[in-house]
C-alpha cells in the first residue's frame, strides 16, 4: 500500500514536470544562428511588453533568436539571476532595462568578461557595467516638459507631486533631477513640489499611493507620473472620486491604457515615445555590437532597419548613448488614432 | 521480578531507511539534474554546481534555524524585514564612517537583537501566537529601515566587502564555504545535543515538556536568536551581491524560506522532521529555477511550478500522517 502511494506520487511528480517542459520545449531548442536577451524591470508591465515586442521584431527580421526575460518582481536581485543565467547560456548579447543603477556592476562586468556584449535600454546600468545605453529621449526634454506641463495645467499657481517608479529606478530618477533643475526658474515660484511618492511601477501600490497623496495633500492640482504604471494608477483614482477639473494628471502614459483618462478630463495630455520603437533600436543596437560594427564609443554610427541612421553620443554621465528622438503628445485630438497602435 | 526493558528507539531497517521523506527530496533532486541536463545544453557543466549556488544561498542561512522555529510548532515570518533593517543600518554606519568589519559586527549583532526582541516577546506574552508577534515585528522592522534610508539605496562598499558574495576560496564560492560549515553546526545542534531533543519535545508538546523541567522559555530565547544571527549572514551576503542596499530588500524572502522548510518534510504542526530535509529543499528549489531559467522559462510559470512541487510535497506528508494515526487501534 505505501509503496504503491509513494509510487504514484513519484509518478505524479515526474508528469508535473514533464508537461511544463513540453510546452517550452521548443524555446529549448538551439538556434544556429547569434542569440540576443533582452531583460525587462518586471513582468505584467504593458510598456515593457511592448518594448519586448520591439526588441523580438528587430532581432528575428535581421535572422536571428532574441530570448525574452523579465522578473516576477522589479528588483535587482532577481535581474542578477537572470544575467547569471543568460551568461551560463553563452549569449551574445544582453540588454537590460535596469532595476538598479548599480547594483548589477559585479553581475554585468562577467557578462562582458565572457565576451559577452552588454548594455541598457531605457533605464540605464552605471557606465562601467554597459558598452552604451539606448535612450528613449533627451531627459532633460522629458523633466523639463512635465513641469512645464503641469505648470500650464494649474494655471501658474499650486501644488504638485510626482508619482515615479521604484526610487531606485535610474531613467525615472534623471528625468525627476530635471524636473527640480527646471522648477528653480523663477518662473515657477508659486508652484510647490510636495512629494515625490513611489509606486514601484506594480499596480496596486500605485493606485494606493495616489490615494495617499490625494489626503495628505487636500489642495494637490497636479501629479505628475513619469511611468506608465503610476499615471494609469493616477488616472483611475481621480476618476473614481470625480475629481476631474480639481486634480489632473499628466506624465507617461500609454495611450491605449490612457485614452479614456484623456477623454473624461483626468489628463488633458500626456507625453510619450514608441516603446516598440526603443525595443527596436534595442535590437539593431545588440546585433550592431556582436559584429563589432560598433564598440559603444560616441561618434560611431549604423543602421537601425526601418528608423534609419543613429549616432552614439556622449551621455551626461560619462557613458555613451543613442537618443531614439523626442517624446510625442497625446491630447484629446490625437489619442483615438493610436490608442489602437499601443 | 523480571527486568523489562522498553525500546525507545525501533529497530533499523532497510525498509524504513529507503521510505523516508528524505529519499523522495534525493529523487526529485536527481530527476532535476536529469531533466535540466536534457532541455538545456549548458546547463551540465562544473560551472553549474559550483557556482550556482551562490544566486540562490543567500536566504539558506535562515532556512537552518527555521526549521528549529516550525519544529517547535511557531513561525517566524520577520526574518525579511531583519534581513532588510540590518542590512541598511550596516550600510548607513559605513557611509557615517564605521570601519566596514565594524559596520558588519553591527550588522550581526543589529540581526540578532531583532531575532531575541522576538523571542522576549513570545515568552512574555504565551497568549499570543508567534505569528501575530512576528507579523507586528515584520512591519516594524521594515518601517525603521524605511525611517532610515526612506526611498533610497546606499553602498559604496569597499572592493574586498564584494568577496564575500562572488568571490572563490580554492576555486569554491565563499559562501557555499559557510553554508556548509553552518549547516553542519545546525546538523549538530538539532541531532547530537539535548538542546536538539528538547526542540522534538516541546514542538510536540510544550506543556509535557515544562513541566518535565525543560527551561522551554531558554530553548525559545536560544532559537529566536538564532534565527535574528543568521537573518544577519543573509544581510550579509545579499548585500555583497548587490553591492549597494535599499529598505526594501529580501522581500517575501520570510516567505520562500518557510516553503523550503515545508517542502523539506518539516511539519507546520510541529515536532517532525529533519535538518537535512530543508537544506535538499533548498538546493532543489535553486537548482529548478536556475534550470527553468537557462530554458529563458517566465517568472509566473517558475512560480506556478514551485507551488505545485510545495501542494504535492504537504500532502504527501499528511497523507503519511494520517495512514499512521489509521494503524493505532482506537
Amino acid at each position: 500500500m505505501k509503496r504503491s502511494v509513494i509510487g504514484t506520487i513519484i509518478l505524479l511528480i515526474i508528469v508535473s514536470f514533464v508537461i511544463p517542459f513540453t510546452l517550452t520545449a521548443q524555446a529549448a531548442q538551439e538556434a544556429a544562428g547569434e542569440r540576443h536577451a533582452f531583460v525587462f524591470k518586471n513582468t505584467g508591465n504593458p510598456y515593457g511588453e511592448k518594448q519586448m515586442e520591439g526588441f523580438e521584431n528587430g532581432i528575428e527580421e535581421q535572422g536571428f533568436e532574441a530570448i525574452l526575460r523579465a522578473p516576477d518582481l522589479p528588483t535587482a536581485e532577481a535581474q542578477i539571476k537572470i544575467i547569471e543565467q543568460l551568461i551560463a547560456q553563452n549569449v551574445d548579447s544582453i540588454c537590460v532595462t535596469a532595476n538598479d543603477y548599480d547594483a548589477l556592476e559585479p553581475v554585468a562586468k562577467n557578462a562582458m568578461q565572457a565576451g559577452i556584449k552588454m548594455f541598457s535600454a531605457d533605464s540605464a546600468l552605471n557606465p562601467a557595467s554597459r558598452m552604451t545605453h539606448v535612450n528613449q529621449a533627451d531627459s532633460e526634454m522629458i523633466g523639463r516638459t512635465l513641469i512645464q506641463a503641469a505648470y500650464d495645467m494649474v494655471d501658474g499657481a499650486g501644488q504638485i507631486a510626482i508619482l515615479s517608479a521604484t526610487s531606485q529606478a535610474s531613467n525615472q530618477n534623471l528625468w525627476i533631477e530635471w524636473m527640480k533643475e527646471e522648477l528653480k526658474d523663477p518662473k515657477y515660484d508659486d508652484i510647490e513640489l510636495v512629494r515625490i511618492a513611489y509606486g514601484d511601477d506594480l499596480r496596486d501600490k500605485s493606485v494606493a499611493e495616489t490615494e495617499a497623496l490625494l489626503r495628505t495633500f487636500p489642495d494637490l492640482e497636479c501629479i505628475i507620473a513619469p511611468t506608465t504604471v503610476g499615471i494609469a494608477a493616477a488616472g483611475l483614482v481621480i476618476s473614481d472620486k470625480d475629481l476631474q477639473g480639481e486634480v489632473f494628471v499628466t506624465g507617461l502614459g500609454l495611450p491605449s491604457e490612457m485614452a479614456e483618462y484623456i477623454h473624461n478630463g483626468a489628463c488633458p495630455y500626456m507625453f510619450l515615445w514608441n516603446p516598440i520603437d526603443v525595443g527596436y533600436l534595442a535590437a539593431y543596437t545588440a546585433t550592431a555590437l556582436s559584429s563589432e560594427e560598433i564598440t559603444g564609443a560616441a561618434g560611431e554610427t549604423f543602421s537601425a532597419g526601418r528608423l534609419g541612421e543613429y549616432e552614439i553620443v556622449d551621455a551626461g554621465d560619462e557613458g555613451t548613448e543613442i537618443l531614439l528622438g523626442p517624446p510625442f503628445k497625446f491630447d484629446i485630438d490625437n489619442i483615438d488614432e493610436w490608442k489602437t497602435v499601443y | 521480578m523480571t527486568e523489562r526493558t522498553i525500546r525507545t528507539e525501533r529497530p533499523w531497517s532497510w525498509k524504513r531507511f529507503f521510505f523516508q521523506w528524505e529519499w523522495l527530496l534525493v529523487i526529485i533532486f536527481i530527476l532535476i539534474h536529469v531533466v535540466n541536463s536534457t532541455l538545456s545544453p549548458y546547463y551540465l557543466n562544473i560551472n553549474t554546481f559550483i557556482r550556482t549556488p551562490q544566486s540562490f544561498l543567500d536566504k539558506a542561512f535562515i532556512v537552518l534555524p527555521m526549521t528549529f522555529v516550525i519544529l517547535l510548532g511557531n513561525i517566524d515570518v520577520s526574518v525579511g524585514s531583519t534581513v532588510a533593517l540590518s542590512s541598511v543600518i550596516m550600510a548607513v554606519a559605513y557611509n557615517a564612517g564605521l570601519p566596514m568589519p565594524l559596520a558588519i559586527v553591527l550588522c550581526l549583532a543589529v540581526s540578532t537583537a531583532c531575532g531575541l526582541f522576538n523571542g522576549i516577546l513570545m515568552v512574555k506574552y504565551k497568549e499570543l501566537s508567534a505569528a501575530i508577534i512576528t507579523i507586528s515585528t515584520m512591519t516594524i522592522y521594515r518601517g525603521f529601515a524605511y525611517v532610515i534610508l526612506e526611498d533610497q539605496a546606499s553602498g559604496g562598499f569597499p572592493e574586498w566587502f564584494s568577496f564575500l558574495g562572488w568571490g572563490n576560496i580554492a576555486g569554491f564560492p565563499v559562501m557555499l564555504i559557510v553554508f556548509t560549515v553552518c549547516a553542519f553546526l545546525f546538523w549538530i545542534l538539532l541531532h547530537k545535543t539535548t538542546f536538539g531533543r528538547s526542540l522534538y519535545g516541546m514542538g510536540n508538546s510544550m506543556n509535557a515538556c515544562r513541566y518535565s523541567g525543560i527551561r522551554t522559555d531558554r530553548v525559545i530565547l536560544i532559537v529566536s536568536l538564532l534565527t535574528g544571527l543568521m537573518a544577519g549572514f543573509t544581510a550579509l551576503f545579499l548585500t555583497s551581491r548587490m553591492g549597494s542596499t535599499r529598505p526594501n530588500v529580501a522581500q517575501g524572502y520570510e516567505l520562500e524560506v518557510i516553503a523550503m522548510v515545508v517542502l523539506g518534510g518539516v511539519s507546520t504542526s510541529g515536532g517532525k522532521g529533519r535538518i537535512i530535509g530543508p537544506i535538499l529543499a533548498v538546493f532543489i528549489v535553486g537548482f529548478l529555477s536556475y534550470g527553468l531559467g537557462l530554458v529563458n522559462i517566465s517568472a509566473q510559470v517558475l512560480l506556478i511550478i514551485i507551488g505545485a512541487l510545495l501542494i504535492v510535497s504537504v500532502t504527501v506528508l499528511n497523507v503519511r500522517i494520517r495512514k499512521r494515526k489509521k494503524k493505532i487501534p482506537a
